[in-house]
């Protein structure tokens, strides 16, 4: 049974996105139940391997039978693994809060919004098992098309922002592919394992410094890596606010997590590190994206929009992280993919569930919202003191790390630069933390808040979120010494 | 005359460089929605043009082997055979490709219902009157 979990993992989603459309038609009301039951299944079989992982070492399952350089194999190992189990358990949380927030948004859809998501955790949980190279590029359009379409079902603004993001992942998965194609030509493989034994005696080749110029460009795009991150605020502020918080956390972490494979496993650390410079090029990019994130979010008054501004600067943490090339930095942004994602999806639901209640986004209309929904305003606060970096909360532990790896390889200006957008964080946060506990004195009293708390579909995830942001800071030393520290590449 | 026949036996990785850039200037530049999906879509083809002609060498056959049966020793030389492989992918990024124009020309009817106009600055002029 485990040896087919990497494949059952996808199939699961898949199909049941199939008969979501099929049983729509038929009951609107079994779509929801369905869907929670294909990613509970999900999130069942990524634990089971996470274990099988940590307890047998690597997990094979080669497609139609075929040996790995000619057929599609995928290959579960620790990083992935770990990824696994984090994207199926946010795609469970976030389905179980959709229930409410889609039969107002669109009562028509359902079906159809049900048959989306479960494609968009189809794609991201693809990319993630596979081990080769084009099957990543097919599972990257998988989602980016489901995504697409989710975030163009959304508000006012919605499909102007889906179609530059259209536009934009376009660009990325061709020049992606373009890489690919150039790897296959000097190499004659796409298998990832098999190519980065055969890259070695290549770096020196043009076409190979090519194709990871092309690969890195294209995943920097779909993971909104600072100069191409364009497309992010407007997609995610306008989506609508399920599909926003399941995309925030865990679509740009997913290419993060390509970035690493591509890094990390189909080239030689050496080569990203010494033969060319890249790692260097992307640490300072990493400093100008916490930079620009944070300063950005600080002006903005649109609590999403701040959000996503945020998700720029978290990105950056991560490459940082990557760049640093020692074990403490690559130790901090694996860790923090995994923070990140339980952060992200913390706020995001709490934003929805506010703006569920009240209607609005704006920050302004948040005065003493603490009376009005205690619960989601606690998950809110925990959410927020994370991404500042406040010791009890997860978010703390994975800058520590960061900063100890940049600190480690001598890199000043980037533990710095770590140290300033934390604070900037926390200007962001508690100005609005402030405006929602003690009101703004200015305005007139006469809006009396009543108690009006969201439904308890919508804050049962709220609170699972805000729990798990709290115990994963307790747990973060257990989760590094049993799995993290197996992802480090050999030579840290 | 050596940078001619530089070009010209490689003539058909030129093209693929002409089309690419030719849909990403349409892609980035064009003002019009619909001349930037036309663009994508050049972009798209651009890259298929240069998978499909790594694959094909000159005077070789189709990838199937003939006498194939219970001859065994029959030694098979790459030299004469294309390479299915990039062919077959390709297959596969047509399929994305089709999908991909679709949901962009879905997008663009929904913006069309709604802002009456595909040109960018004009619904970027409408968007800052809503603003405003």
């Amino acid at each position: 049974m485990i040896q087919h979990a990497p494949v059952l993992i996808i199939i699961l989603p898949l199909m049941a996105s199939l008969i979501n459309l099929i049983i729509g038609m038929w009951r609107k009301r079994l779509c929801y139940p369905l869907t929670v039951a294909a990613l509970s299944a999900c999130v069942l079989l990524s634990f089971a391997m996470l274990n099988t992982v940590i307890d047998h070492g690597n997990i094979t399952y080669r497609l139609g039978g075929w040996a790995p350089p000619w057929g599609i194999a995928y290959l579960i190992d620790h990083l992935n693994a770990f990824m696994l189990v984090i994207v199926s358990f946010i795609s469970l949380v976030v389905a179980v809060y959709s229930r409410v927030s889609i039969e107002k948004d669109m009562p028509k859809k359902i079906n159809q919004f049900y048959t989306l998501f479960l494609l968009l955790v189809t794609g991201l949980l693809g990319i993630l098992a596979t081990g080769d190279a084009f099957n990543l590029f097919v599972f990257l359009e998988i989602s980016s098309l489901a995504g697409y379409a989710l975030i163009a079902v959304g508000d006012d603004r919605a499909p102007l922002a889906s179609f530059n993001y259209v536009i934009m992942g376009t660009i990325g998965a061709c020049f992606y592919l373009l890489g690919v194609g150039y790897l296959y030509i000097a190499t004659g493989s796409l298998n990832m394992a098999d190519l980065s034994g055969l890259l070695p005696d290549l770096y020196g080749s043009k076409v190979v410094i090519g194709a990871f110029a092309f690969m890195m460009v294209g995943v920097a795009i779909k993971m909104a890596f600072f100069p191409l991150h364009k497309w992010l605020p407007d997609a995610y502020t306008h989506a609508p606010s399920a599909v926003s918080a399941f995309v925030a956390s865990a679509m740009t972490k997913v290419g993060a997590y390509v970035m690493i494979r591509i890094m990390f496993t189909v080239f030689k650390p050496y080569f990203s590190i010494e033969v060319i410079p890249a790692s260097a090029i992307l640490g300072w990019l990493a400093v100008a994206a916490m930079l620009f994130g944070c300063i950005r979010a600080l002006a903005q008054t649109d609590v999403k929009r701040m959000l996503s501004y945020i998700i720029i600067a978290e990105v950056g943490y991560i490459v940082m992280g990557l760049s640093v090339g020692n074990r403490m930095g690559f130790q901090g942004a694996v860790l923090h993919i995994l923070n990140d994602a339980f952060m992200m999806a913390c706020l995001f639901l709490a934003a929805g569930a506010i703006e569920y209640k009240t209607g609005t986004r704006n920050v302004h209309n948040f005065s003493n919202l603490y009376k009005k929904m205690p619960v989601t305003i606690i998950a809110f606060t925990v959410g927020g003191l994370s991404i500042v970096g406040i010791p009890p909360t997860c978010g703390f532990f994975s800058k520590w790390y960061l900063v100890l790896g940049a600190i480690e390889s001598q890199q000043w200006v980037f533990a710095a630069t770590l140290l300033i957008s934390s604070l900037l964080t926390a200007v962001i946060f508690f100005k609005i933390l402030v405006r929602i506990y003690f009101g703004n004195s200015n305005e007139n009293e006469s809006s009396n808040p009543v108690f009006n708390e969201a439904p308890l579909s919508m804050l049962f995830p709220i609170c699972i979120m805000a729990a798990g942001v709290l115990t994963l800071g307790f747990f973060s030393g257990k989760i590094i010494s049993s799995v993290i520290q197996f992802t480090v590449p050999g030579s840290f | 005359m050596e940078i001619m026949d530089f070009i010209i036996s490689k003539y058909n990785y030129w093209m693929y460089i002409i089309l690419m850039m030719i849909g990403f200037y349409a892609m980035i530049a064009k003002n019009n929605l619909v001349k930037k999906v036309i663009g994508m879509n050049i972009f798209q083809t651009a890259i298929i043009l240069f998978f499909v002609s790594t694959a094909s060498k000159k005077g070789a056959t189709i990838p199937i082997i003939q006498h194939g049966h219970g001859e065994a020793a029959d030694i098979i030389n790459t030299a004469q055979y294309m390479n299915p492989l990039p062919h077959v992918l390709m297959l596969t990024a047509i399929v994305v490709m089709v999908s991909t124009f679709g949901v962009a020309i879905a997008l663009l009817i929904m913006l069309y219902k709604k802002y009456n106009t595909l040109e960018e600055d004009e619904i970027l002029e409408i968007l800052r009157t809503e603003d405003g």
